[in-house]
């Protein structure tokens, strides 16, 4: 177990607990505060809050505070991480009150959102936080009646005797606030039987905020004094600022001050540029308009992705840079294949497009560092500030926002180090705001890919060969974020002869997290090829992946190989093919008569810890017209759906995000730089593309619950390239689906 | 220039230049940061206003051709401050919104629909919201925001503005 020190605001009364995270390291310092807050300290025990961790505070009128500790960018773990709290702490939900704490890692441990982490790394020790909590409220009952703790019971912020009477939290706080904190096997959790606010539909806490316009958001932040930001980077990555017109552009209606930032020499922290400080959004964006810049773009200019998709498809024949994975003698037994498919599947570069733009207020005084962002990794940026500015850890105060989208990109902390950069260099707070045009061209992008596949099928129908070589595009020497495939990759453990061989392109283009970054690309490829080997087959494409996924329950991370052996996950085959057989189940699969036109497709994944499958049923008019008329998702995400309201809007989302990807977006590169600019020439998906149904159902497990930002996302697009095959005998091997005529006769 | 405006009822005065959109005079000037920026465009809706009545991008929309037109911003949409617009209410009572952000400009769009349609069918919703983006894709939930509105409206409720 790690230990701690305690920080210079507890005083000598608090204590300190640790509890460790099975597999170790530190996850929650709990503070016993008897005094209340830390800025509280003095006030008497008997009329301070109880305190008894980083998270709850209840005061003696009865108020019960929830502190999040996760950045909210509308995954809802502002509002389902403290259901878990209250469920525990037997308070009406009603009556909670949840506040986003600040970024303060010895107090509240990890605070990154990413990687649909934030349920699973949380779920245990936030019933044991609430549980904990109210433990010490029974126990301040029984010793004020002279009870066993044992004959009390906690519900609805109210301890009961069984004599009858009763005393509300609010009545217990200071005898509470007075005793220690019981020791973790002290501690009985509720049955999840005996669950009440869990498994509801729970509106999100903010949701009168959003309905109503109140400030919430990154870019809504205003404080006394501030300023006004924007910066000019070049529109080829990483490019330098040779010359501006700096002093022109002072002499500009409302500018402050103009100058220019060299940069931390990498692509993804502080990129150079010129910045405009002013006295309004307006003005900054006005006088920007005004910039004139030379720029040393750098070898970037030379590299194209026209140019790229060429060399791949001349070296596609040939062996790739590296090996990944091999098993058996894929090339022999393509040979002796009954049946052979050959096909080339090809995925461009795309953005997040937050609709929020990157943002980020930053205060420079007396030798601190004050920033308020839209951030999902607030630890990200806090260290791009010591690296970059040299500023020490403690003289850094972040507070996190609530962000307008997050999907990845707010992993990164590019724009949070520009505005601290600014913000050092003025005599004031300032706000940083990008423009669309800006967000659009210097996104940390989901790299393309192409995969050129071969598949084998034996005389049985069986899947006996699988070679791929697959072309992905590099950063530093490696390939970008999303842009490494697995050895593990689902299906090269069940596939006697298997090879994926890897090349790659060195490029300077910054590549970035995208909402399930790999999953979300490599699921179509394998499921759209695996559904074109179904059909040579002449099988059902859910009874061939049945047949695929075998009997095994379980299939070990690395497994044999001649290659490198993996560093997956162990994948839960019972998991995948039980989740398979309830969606069918589900969608009806096989019941239906489709018209010609219309037809049915299916995939399943499994990522961050979840295992989804999903069918979709689509029209595809004459006219080549796409309509999803029905998508159907099968989850398992183990034992608890936290918040249903916020469960069903994850999947949802996931489903029309895939589909949008999938329907329109493409980034052209071009000489170093993005060729779009704006939603006019980067559509998004809009309602009118929506499906007409989408239906939800969750397995329950007896497994570990885990998150659901991004494992709903992968098949989506398989499940309906596969259903567009039914429905009209066309092969989708290029996204975005703008590229296929889909008109038929 | 010195600008008098009519926003959500009240007479409010800003100097500023005269190619400001409307959406920096709210958020930078009045502090009214419902509005939102989207894309400076025309193309995402967040930053959906209405002027007399009529939804409205107010990022292409310069202070300067505002005169006394009344200006209406999700602020000062419910007409009771204390009591939702019933698209409002109808956004809580179903969590239609992932991160929020786009919401305001949807809530606006949604308000002149139903004003003009009490009961608007699918092809009516999609029409009427096809000019907003949400980048989370709620629109299943958007749909059955907007119907649920038509019925809280439709059994009695305050009626939009």
């Amino acid at each position: 177990m790690s230990t701690l020190t305690l920080d210079r605001d507890v005083s000598r009364r608090d204590f300190l607990k640790l509890t460790g995270l099975a597999g170790g390291g530190l996850a929650l310092a709990f503070y016993i505060r008897s005094g209340g807050s830390a800025s509280a300290a003095t006030a008497s025990a008997t009329s301070g809050e109880f305190a008894p961790n980083a998270f709850i505070r209840i005061t003696p009128e009865g108020a019960v505070t929830i502190v999040s500790k996760q950045p909210e960018m509308g995954q809802g773990v502002k509002t389902s991480l403290p259901m878990i709290i209250a469920e525990q702490l037997e308070v009406p939900w009603k009556d909670v009150t949840i506040e986003q704490s600040d970024f303060d890692t010895p107090k509240y441990g990890n605070q990154s959102a990413g990687g649909s982490r934030s349920t699973p790394n949380n779920y245990d020790n936030f019933h044991l936080v609430g549980a904990t909590a109210r433990t010490m409220l029974v126990e301040a009952a029984a010793q004020t009646w002279g009870v066993p703790a044992s004959e009390c019971r906690a519900e609805n912020a109210t301890v009961r005797h069984s004599s009858g009477k009763s005393l509300t939290y609010g009545q217990l706080v200071a005898k509470a606030a007075t005793l220690p904190v019981p020791a973790k096997e002290a501690v009985k959790l509720k049955d999840p039987k005996d669950f009440k606010l869990l498994g509801q539909r729970i509106a999100q806490f903010d949701s009168r905020k959003i309905v109503t316009g109140q400030p919430l958001f990154g870019i809504d932040i205003k404080l006394p004094g501030m300023l006004y930001a924007v910066y000019e980077k070049c529109p080829a990555f990483g490019g330098k600022v040779v010359n501006a017109n700096i002093d022109h552009i002072k002499t500009l209606p409302g500018v402050k001050d103009a100058f220019v930032l060299e940069g931390s020499g990498k692509v993804k922290e502080l990129v150079p540029g010129v910045a405009i400080v002013a006295d309004s959004t307006w003005a900054a964006f006005s006088a920007r308009k005004q910039l004139k810049i030379t720029w040393d773009e750098g070898k970037v200019a030379n590299e194209s992705w026209d140019s790229f998709v060429a060399q791949a498809k001349e070296k596609a024949s040939q062996p790739g840079e590296k090996t990944l994975r091999k098993n058996g003698d894929p090339d022999a037994a393509l040979a002796g294949a009954a049946k052979k498919v050959e096909a080339e599947y090809l995925y461009p570069f795309i953005s997040h497009a937050n609709l929020e733009p990157q943002n980020t207020t930053a205060h420079w005084k007396d030798g601190v560092m004050e920033v308020w962002s839209p951030t999902q990794v607030p630890s990200a940026g806090a260290g791009l500030i010591t690296r970059v500015l040299g500023i020490p850890a403690d003289k850094i105060k972040l507070h996190i926002t609530r962000a307008g989208g997050g999907f990845g990109r707010r992993i990164s902390a590019d724009y949070l180090i520009e505005a601290s950069a600014i913000a050092q260099k003025v005599n004031a707070p300032v706000k940083l705001t990008w423009s669309r045009e800006d967000d659009l061209r210097h996104d940390h992008y989901r790299p393309g890919g192409i995969h050129f596949l071969k598949g084998g099928i034996d005389a049985d129908g069986k899947v006996v060969a699988w070679k791929n070589h697959f072309f992905t595009f590099g950063e530093g020497g490696g390939p970008g974020s999303g842009g490494s495939l697995s050895p593990d990759e689902f299906p090269s453990r069940w596939i006697p002869n298997y090879q994926a061989d890897q090349t790659m392109f060195e490029t300077g283009w910054p590549m970035g997290p995208w909402r399930a970054p790999g999953s979300c690309v490599f699921s179509w490829v394998i499921h759209s090829f695996i559904d074109e080997l179904a059909h040579a087959a002449g099988r059902d494409p859910v009874a061939f992946r049945l047949e695929l996924l075998g009997d095994r329950d379980a299939m070990p991370p690395g497994g044999g190989g001649g290659g490198k052996k993996g560093g997956g996950a162990p994948y839960n085959v019972a998991r995948m093919r039980n989740v398979l057989k309830f969606t069918a189940e589900k969608a009806g699969w096989g019941t239906k008569k489709f018209a010609k036109g219309q037809g049915a497709g299916v995939a399943f994944h499994f990522s961050h810890m979840g295992y989804i499958a999903q069918i979709a049923e689509v029209t595809v008019s004459k006219e080549g017209q796409l309509k999803v008329d029905r998508f159907v998702s099968g989850c398992d995400v183990g034992a608890q759906i936290v918040n249903l309201s916020g469960a069903e809007n994850q999947v949802e989302g996931s489903v029309i995000d895939g589909l949008g990807v999938l329907m329109t977006q493409e980034l052209a590169i071009d000489r170093g730089r993005v060729v779009q600019s704006n939603f006019h020439d980067y559509p998004l998906i809009r309602i009118t593309d929506a499906p007409a149904k989408i239906e939800t159902h969750f397995l329950k497990t007896d497994y570990p619950t885990t998150g659901l930002g991004e494992p709903a996302i992968p098949p989506v697009a398989p499940a309906i390239c596969n259903a567009i095959f039914a429905a009209t005998g066309k092969r989708i091997r290029q996204m975005p689906l703008s590229r296929t005529d889909l008109r038929w006769s | 220039m010195k600008y008098t405006l009519n926003v959500n009822g009240q007479s409010r005065t800003v100097d500023v230049a005269p190619d400001t959109p409307m959406l920096w005079v709210l958020r930078d000037q009045l502090d009214l940061v419902g509005t939102k920026f989207g894309c400076g465009v025309g193309q995402c809706g967040a930053c959906t206003i209405h002027v007399n009545g009529v939804p409205t991008r107010s990022c292409m929309t310069p202070v300067s051709t505002v005169g006394r037109m009344k200006i209406t911003t999700i602020e000062g949409l419910a007409a009771d401050a204390a009591k939702l617009h019933p698209i409002q209410q109808a956004w809580c009572d179903l969590d239609v919104a992932q991160c929020g952000y786009c919401q305001a400009g949807q809530i606006m769009t949604a308000a002149a629909l139903l004003r003009d349609n009490p009961q608007p069918s699918d092809d009516d919703i999609d029409g009427a919201m096809a000019g907003n983006l949400c980048r989370c894709a709620t629109y299943m939930r958007i749909r059955a925001g907007i119907k649920r509105a038509a019925e809280l409206t439709a059994g009695g409720k305050e009626a939009t503005q």
